[in-house]
């Protein structure tokens, strides 16, 4: 029985930590961040349109400002480039 | 019921001892699991926090956008467009933005420049971003040298940072006077980069949307229900590298599992073979490896998953940031809201943890179906 | 009288260009608190014989009764019933399962039934105590010798107290005074109230003063040692 006891416990353990994921998930989003007003405030006063995830080019810098209507323009689907333009997609309304 | 209980321990236990007796095999194959678990695990929670992020983050972003399309392309915005437009019902306020990109050669990153109205900046004062300050080693009283549209060097003064938190959405800007901003890329006071258009009432948008078409052929209304769609699909599975990478280690991880768990070796085959000799019954056999099998899949995602939501929330997904990085020089340090959708995980699970237990009990039940003898010949 | 044999016949791989008649035909009787030997050569068809008398496989026809039952024609679940509670199994081999400990190998059988740990945990020390294994309980089974893992497995044999004990070939990897400190051990066995049945060509075995009776096979059929 030695080893399923030790197994037991290891699954406890990590039940617990799966547990734990999902309480802290709860609180975090609970709590009203002091830093996201202050992000929302920033967005609503500049007209902020996109994340500054990606900064490599003008299309993943502003993929919701790019246009696929005008030929050779750079757009997330034209032909890959930067390697973070396969990270993103265009929005579906602006696709065929 | 206590019985059956009692059962499956002693099932468990044995099936950890026969795993022990390969221990380099077993730790490896749940290594390999755990590891694959991780990376799929990782990739969902973090773009799942991604997009709510940015989804919450923008949902203040302009209701409506116009550019200006000529012979194809987007250019500068006549100021009088604003007049044209005139009094649009439900429209509450009515602006030109300017803004456009500075590449630095010095450190190789591109700085979206934006006048910001609001700050009340002096034509020689910059605000800068989180990121911009940390590549260029800047704070506040430094002077940022920017070369103007006619090549003269021009000094600004650093007066503020944008705070560290809200980089995600900031860390590369540089916010800069609408008089600073025209000096530098020298577009007149005639020209805004684009329109910004705010709208109380958010069903009336896509008619005003319409009506500007109407009254502005040449100009192209982005609404802000696309820039959030935009940003719910941003990593949807669908999409490249991550898709390929992954998709490559999983079906090297399947093939990999289903030979280990469904190749029965000569020994395991003897092995089952004693144990019905002993008295053990076909379904008592496949439930000490149906055992098996869960032992190592639940270990291996509850690890997995586990590891995943360290390595995304509280190191920000530090195994991720060259693939979100790409060629760019400014990339935000940021710190996700944990977040977790119940529906993906349970996907996980029964995509990773069902296969396997599967492919461990079907060959066990094609081999315990024959006879017992086998162990006396 | 115990175990029945009537005109019990098995072949292998039926009609196939390959058949082969193992048993051809055998009607005796084994009885009780009595060690029994089967003699032959090796294709004689005694394993054959042995593990159809131990519900391990059937007959292709004939009939096998135990006490008054017809174990013979039993469907496989209940055939694992009765051979959980009636048969202890000695292998050639020993067939002792590597990685786990010797009183763990020894437990194996009645893991099925979920016995509480401590009164299974209890009965294996008993055995092991009497079989003088007790200082090696916990020693993995590799580390074993011959006769201690012959021993061991007698031990894992009698864990679910079966009425009757099946060694097949039990001598046959152990050296002639092994042999006979095991045949002294099936004697204490059967003088405890135990049937035995062993299948051997090693004269250690059935020419020892402790077998009651030796029944020789031929090529599938008994040639000597009818009652």
């Amino acid at each position: 029985m030695k080893r399923s006891n030790t197994f037991f416990v290891c699954l406890l353990v990590l039940l617990t930590g799966f547990i734990a994921s999902l309480v802290d998930v709860a609180i975090e989003n609970g709590q009203v961040l002091p830093q996201a007003a202050e992000s929302a405030e920033l967005v609503s006063r500049l007209g902020l349109t996109d994340l500054a995830l990606f900064t490599e080019a003008r299309y993943t810098r502003h993929p919701s400002q790019a246009d696929i209507h005008s030929a050779f323009q750079d757009h997330p689907v034209a032909l890959e480039h930067f390697p973070t333009g396969s990270l993103l997609q265009p929005s579906n309304g602006s696709l065929p | 019921m206590i019985t059956i209980l009692r059962k499956q321990r002693y099932f468990i236990d044995y099936t950890l001892g026969t795993m022990m007796r390969h221990k380099g095999k077993s730790l490896g194959l749940l290594s390999v699991y755990t590891m694959i678990i991780f990376m799929l695990a990782s990739v969902m929670l973090f773009s799942h926090a991604m997009r709510s992020e940015a989804v919450a983050l923008l949902a203040d972003s302009p209701e409506i956008i116009v550019q200006r399309i000529q012979a194809g392309r987007s250019v500068m915005v006549p100021a009088e467009y604003l007049q044209r437009i005139g009094k649009l019902r439900g429209v509450t306020e009515k602006r030109g933005r300017l803004w456009g990109y500075y590449y630095d050669p010095a450190v190789k990153a591109n700085y979206t420049v934006m006048v910001s109205e609001q700050d009340n900046l002096s034509i020689n004062d910059i605000v800068i971003g989180a990121g911009i300050a940390r590549t260029r080693g800047l704070s506040v009283g430094d002077y940022l040298t920017l070369r103007s549209h006619e090549g003269k060097a021009f000094s600004f003064r650093v007066v503020r940072l944008l705070e560290s938190e809200s980089e995600l959405i900031s860390s590369d800007l540089l916010l800069i006077s609408s008089v600073g901003y025209r000096r530098l890329f020298g577009i007149d006071e005639s020209y805004y980069t684009d329109l910004v258009l705010s709208v109380r009432n958010p069903r009336e948008i896509q008619k005003i949307a319409e009506k500007l078409t109407r009254l502005l052929p040449d100009s192209r209304p982005i609404l802000r229900a696309e820039i959030l769609r935009t940003y719910e699909s941003l990593f949807s599975w669908r999409q490249g590298v991550m898709l390929i990478l992954l998709l490559g280690s999983v079906l090297a991880f399947v093939i990999f599992a289903w030979d280990k768990a469904s190749g029965l070796s000569a020994e395991e085959r003897k092995e089952i073979g004693i144990l019905k000799a002993v008295g053990w019954e076909t379904g008592e056999v496949m439930r000490m490896k149906f055992w098996e099998g869960v032992i190592i899949s639940l270990m291996a995602f509850l690890i997995g998953y586990l590891a995943a939501y360290l390595h995304v929330f509280y190191t920000s997904a530090g195994l991720f940031e060259p693939v979100l990085k790409g060629w760019s020089v400014l990339y935000p340090s940021f710190q996700l809201t944990p977040s977790v959708d119940g529906l993906q995980l349970a996907t996980l699970f029964f995509f990773t943890v069902l296969p396997y237990t599967l492919a461990t009990i079907v060959p066990v039940w094609r081999a315990s179906i024959t006879d017992p003898d086998l162990v006396m010949r | 009288m115990l175990i029945e044999l009537t005109d019990v016949r098995k072949a292998f791989n039926q009609g196939k260009p390959n058949e082969f008649w193992a048993i051809q035909g055998i009607t005796t009787q084994f009885e009780v608190n009595r060690i029994s030997c089967l003699k032959g050569a090796s294709g004689s068809g005694k394993t054959t014989l042995m593990s159809m008398i131990g519900c391990l496989s059937r007959p292709t026809s004939g009939r096998i009764r135990l006490q008054d039952r017809t174990i013979s024609s039993l469907p496989e679940r209940f055939l694992t019933q009765v051979r959980r509670h009636t048969f202890g199994f000695i292998f050639q081999r020993f067939n002792l399962i590597p990685g786990l400990s010797v009183v763990e190998n020894i437990m194996l059988p009645a893991y099925p039934l979920g016995l509480k740990a401590s009164s299974l945990r209890n009965r294996a020390d008993r055995l092991l105590e009497q079989f003088l294994l007790a200082d090696k309980s916990d020693n993995p089974v590799e580390w074993l010798s011959g006769g201690e893992a012959q021993r061991v497995a007698i031990c894992r044999a009698l864990i679910n107290d079966p009425q009757i004990l099946i060694a097949d070939e039990p001598t046959a990897n152990l050296d002639s005074r092994l042999s006979r400190e095991f045949m002294a051990l099936l004697d204490e066995l059967s003088k405890s109230g135990k049937t035995v049945l062993i299948s051997s060509h090693d004269p250690v075995v059935f020419d020892s003063p402790v077998v009651d009776r030796v029944v020789e096979l031929e090529d599938g059929v008994m040639v000597a040692g009818e009652t």
